[in-house]
């Protein structure tokens, strides 16, 4: 086993910025706006970093595919105790229209060539909310996939996984290779301080790659028709006339909830 | 609702009248909401040419009632104005509105590794903070909001806009003139309406380890704090719960630490300065008598040994169910310490007041979290008498009425006798000076002389 693992991080609009509608509702605003690393995605390589502290793997290369600006993100991911960073670069069009299918097949096309032994990643970014780019990259490359884990630990060549799902927790155990999807309760991802910051500046440790398949790119396209936002809220409406009468469940025979409103 | 910017609404006035004190809400006549300095000034200059009062309002989360409206007026409620201007990451400064709250500000900066540490506890806007002359529980090693703003863009009652340091200067150290800065630092919206404020910064600490220890008495903890500081270890944080708070702790988070004065420390550093750090601090408090020395590093334990400090007040509260907290405020020199804090206790018991007692070691300073009940008038006055004793045996031991939380509504007469009538005057006629109609903020710091 190589001990590689992948961690992806996705730019995106920092989470304490109000979003505002382009005024041709054609997306939001983005120039001008801080960005920062998708909080998931902060989970993830906190993860990875404690994994390869604990010894149980040997090599962080953290992943992100978009304009030059994705460099920042990557610096942050090897401030916090990444070894490696790929940048894909995707610019432009193509950026616009890059979505979990395409980073998914560039995620699998990676973690091929690095002979990777996990992907990490969080669980939905926050700006499209998709939930999708975790499950893809495993049906990419036939691997298990651990998703919303709030757990991990590795056992040998199996991992052991906690889900978080509707019903309470989840106890998994799956081979590896395989793809992990962060959720909230995984870890609290520590903070880059500055020295760790400074010397990711000075390390040129962060390779550049281009798409090689233009196509894989424009396959899967969604056409995006409009952005708007959300109404305003209206005032309510004083509804203090309203009753509400039911009646109580007598020895099993139940009767039937009589609901009257008077709107006044 | 007249329009966006200005509000009539009772909730919202009532909204706006009232911080997190005892003290009941007044609310003000009308609140606006500026979204820039020059609206603010506009609006300082239409209020004083009607002669309205003029009440700042940054979050609200003050405790001494300082954003009451006694006499009326206009609120300016700065919220509006939110921008994180002018960060210098390699100058270590960064310039805010009032509209940003310590929290925001620190998620702001997370991926510049720098943070601004002073923290009241509250989520409190960083001009507020200057304008109360905030500390927290960092203050010993990183002091207040004193030594932390570097300059402030205010508006005067006329509408004037004065830069403390002048327009958009940051160099680290000064001696060009009066220090506005520290004039406007601590006055409480008496003054002026501070717009901005330019700010120090720090790195965020490589790591940190934090720890806590119990002692046989409180004259012990006091030392071990004394003799840490004076072996030179950057101590972060020295926390001091007595045994009531303790108990209070134990019962409310389910733990079971000793019931005797306790210390939590935390420390900041790199690895190896912790390592050094750590040890140092558990010798000295072996040799007062601590005992049950432990410390964490990972964030997840290092919460969890801290849990009985942050629930403190929640703590506190679920002694009596039903009652209302009120924290006390002094702050005397690290050698009185022991001797108020052994008085007070003897004060609470003789009184029947339940006070469990927590403080800011390092600092000298500590706050009862008086639990009363609110509608049992005869002991809302019994520990209305006990704060005004505690006041005064802060004062007699060379401390002051008030460490943190300022003078607002209900510490002025203390003043004057701490200040002394020189200085009361010194300070009035600063007051005349800037605000001759008594706009700003009226009824605060400052008894007025009655014509």
């Amino acid at each position: 086993m190589s001990g590689r693992v992948l961690v992806g991080v996705k730019r995106v609009i920092d989470y304490a910025v109000k979003i505002r509608v382009k005024p041709d509702n054609t997306g939001v605003v983005t120039d001008g706006v801080k960005h920062s690393m998708n909080p998931f995605c902060e989970i993830a390589v906190e993860e990875a970093v404690k994994l390869k502290e604990k010894k149980l793997i040997k090599e962080v290369v953290a992943v992100s595919c978009g304009p030059q600006q994705s460099q920042e993100t990557i610096r942050t991911a090897l401030a916090m105790g990444a070894d490696r960073g790929i940048h894909v670069d995707v610019s432009g069009k193509d950026y616009e229209n890059l979505g979990p299918l395409q980073v998914s097949k560039i995620l699998a096309a990676l973690a091929k060539q690095e002979d990777a032994q996990l992907i990490l990643l969080g669980k939905q970014a926050i700006d499209d909310d998709c939930n999708q780019t975790g499950q893809m990259t495993a049906a990419l490359l036939d691997w298990p996939q651990g998703t919303f884990a709030s757990e991990v630990s590795l056992e040998g060549d199996k991992i052991n996984l906690v889900r978080e799902i509707d019903g309470g927790l989840e106890h998994i155990k799956i081979n590896t290779p395989a793809v992990i999807t962060a959720d909230l309760r995984l870890n609290t991802p520590r903070y880059a301080t500055l020295p760790n910051i400074m010397d990711s500046l000075m390390n040129n440790e962060t390779e550049l790659h281009k798409p090689n398949h233009r196509t894989s790119l424009c396959v899967g396209l969604i056409p995006l028709f409009e952005t708007v936002a959300p109404e305003d809220m209206q005032g309510g409406t004083d509804r203090s006339g309203a009753m509400l009468r039911h009646t109580v469940l007598q020895s099993g025979k139940p009767k039937r909830i009589i609901l009257s409103c008077l709107c006044i | 609702f007249i329009c966006e910017g200005v509000s009539l609404g009772e909730a919202v006035r009532e909204q706006h009248g009232k911080d997190e004190s005892v003290h009941r809400c007044r609310p003000p006549d009308v609140v606006v909401f500026p979204r820039c300095v020059e609206e603010v000034s506009a609006l300082a200059k239409v209020c004083h040419k009607h002669r309205l009062p003029i009440i700042p309002f940054g979050t609200g989360t003050g405790l001494e009632g300082g954003v009451g409206a006694v006499k009326g007026g206009v609120c300016f409620s700065l919220r509006n104005m939110e921008q994180v201007l002018d960060l210098h990451p390699e100058d270590f400064d960064v310039t805010v509105e009032p509209g940003v709250t310590r929290k925001a500000l620190n998620a702001y900066l997370r991926d510049t590794g720098l943070w601004f540490p002073v923290d009241p506890g509250a989520d409190a806007s960083l001009c507020g903070m200057a304008a109360t002359s905030a500390s927290g529980t960092n203050a010993v090693r990183y002091g207040t909001m004193r030594e932390n703003v570097m300059n402030l863009e205010v508006v005067l009652a006329d509408g004037s806009i004065v830069h403390t340091a002048g327009k958009g200067r940051r160099p680290r150290k000064t001696s060009a003139g009066y220090n506005l800065t520290n004039l406007f630092v601590g006055s409480e919206g008496t003054l002026g309406i501070i717009t901005k404020t330019t700010l120090r910064l720090y790195g965020i600490p490589e790591a940190m380890v934090s720890a806590v220890c119990s002692f046989p008495s409180v004259q012990a903890a006091v030392d071990s704090t004394v003799q840490t500081l004076q072996a030179g270890v950057p101590i972060a944080r020295i926390e001091f719960l007595d045994d009531v708070m303790i108990d209070a702790c134990n019962r409310f988070s389910s733990l079971s630490y000793p019931v005797t004065p306790t210390l939590f420390l935390e420390f900041h550093g790199s690895e190896q300065s912790l390592q050094e750090q750590v040890k140092t601090a558990e010798d000295i408090t072996q040799s007062n008598g601590g005992s049950d020395f432990q410390w964490a590093r990972d964030t997840e334990t290092r919460n969890r040994l801290w849990k009985a400090r942050h629930d403190a007040w929640y703590a506190a509260l679920a002694l009596r169910p039903g009652c209302k907290a009120y924290s006390t405020d002094v702050c005397v020199p690290l050698s009185r310490l022991p001797q108020i804090i052994v008085e007070t206790k003897e004060d609470l018991i003789e009184n029947r007041l339940t006070g469990p007692i927590a403080g800011h070691v390092g600092d000298g300073n500590f706050h009862c979290l008086m639990v009363v009940d609110p509608n049992n008038p005869e002991e809302m006055h019994r520990v209305h008498l006990f704060t005004e004793r505690l006041a005064r045996r802060a004062l007699a031991m060379d401390g002051t009425c008030t460490g943190e939380h300022g003078v607002g509504l209900g510490k002025r007469a203390l003043l004057c006798e701490e200040m002394g009538p020189v200085g009361i005057q010194v300070m009035r006629s600063l007051k005349d000076t800037l605000d001759p109609n008594n706009l700003m903020n009226p009824g605060k710091i400052l008894q007025r002389e009655e014509p």
